[in-house]
């Protein structure tokens, strides 16, 4: 994450100070915050948990072991990361983020362990942005647009821009699964997914098919 | 194909924020938008990145929930 270079603000909040003045206490009190601030940690994950119901079909004692460690790995990061809270909003909505980011790759990277990332660019993986059966002229010209469309992932994208657009875009395969398969980040997933799309705009603006902002 | 099939195969032309920015500005941006404010016009780019992001958007849904439940209590 990147928390921006702004100045450190004034905190108007005295939840959020006190937060600050325990955690960066050297006595009991740091402790006591440290296990406040983990139990709270847990609740937002187990609650994050429950609102997704689970993807991967998890439940009981596995869902409940990925949500501790969602809240131990966020509680890690929130105390490496303490002196970059700026106080632009209160410090538990801050701690929540780190919370519902670590139970989201969790849940998403095990409803795809052992699976094999699925490359297929054929037909159907298609489909679903196109037509099916009997066609009226819109759809021919959907027809069209999503032929170029597959020509140009052929002829413009480098082999890695071509299997994360594959993948992430064809196939739905989460992001953070594709990093973690890739020894990256997601930021930088998404900037080759990013940059892929951009190249895919562009020579569908050359051929045609989109206008100058990248609309039809 | 829709437009918002569109979106998914293409994304758009305007100015994206990236995965790190957009969860680095978070909190801020659920806190803002429980608020009511616009966050279309306060983090623009970031909000055009939750737009082309499903991994991101699901996050700020996420941590939403999260700040209104926290205002309900």
């Amino acid at each position: 994450m990147d928390e921006g270079s702004a100045p450190i603000q004034e905190l108007h909040d005295p939840a959020s100070a006190a937060w600050l003045r325990d955690l960066r206490d050297e006595g009991p009190q740091r402790l006591h915050a440290l296990e406040t601030l983990r139990e709270l940690l847990l609740k937002a994950a187990r609650r994050e948990a429950a609102r997704r119901r689970s993807p991967s079909l998890l439940g009981g004692v596995e869902l409940e072991d990925l949500c501790q460690q969602a809240a131990d790995d966020a509680l890690v990061a929130i105390t490496r990361k303490l002196d970059s809270f700026r106080g632009a909003s209160r410090f538990t909505t801050w701690a929540y983020k780190f919370a519902v980011f670590e139970i989201s790759v969790k849940l998403r990277r095990h409803a795809w362990v052992g699976r094999t990332i699925p490359m297929a660019q054929d037909d159907p993986t298609w489909e679903r942005f196109g037509p099916v059966g009997i066609q009226t002229g819109d759809q021919l010209e959907a027809v069209d647009l999503l032929g170029a469309v597959r020509r140009a992932v052929v002829d413009e994208l480098t082999p890695r821009q071509r299997d994360v657009f594959v993948a992430a875009v064809l196939n739905d395969v989460p992001i953070d699964t594709l990093a973690e398969r890739l020894g990256t980040t997601r930021g930088a997933v998404y900037k080759v997914l990013h940059d892929a799309r951009r190249a895919l705009r562009r020579r569908l603006e050359r051929d045609g098919y989109l206008g100058p902002v990248g609309e039809r | 194909m829709n437009e918002r099939d569109l979106r998914e195969l293409l994304g758009t032309n305007r100015e994206d924020s990236g995965c790190d920015e957009a969860l680095g500005a978070l909190d801020r941006y659920a806190e803002a938008e429980v608020e009511g404010r616009d966050v279309e016009a306060l983090f623009p780019a970031v909000a055009e990145h939750l737009r082309n992001c499903q991994a991101c958007m699901e996050d700020h849904d996420g941590l939403v929930a999260l700040v209104r439940d926290g205002k309900r209590r």
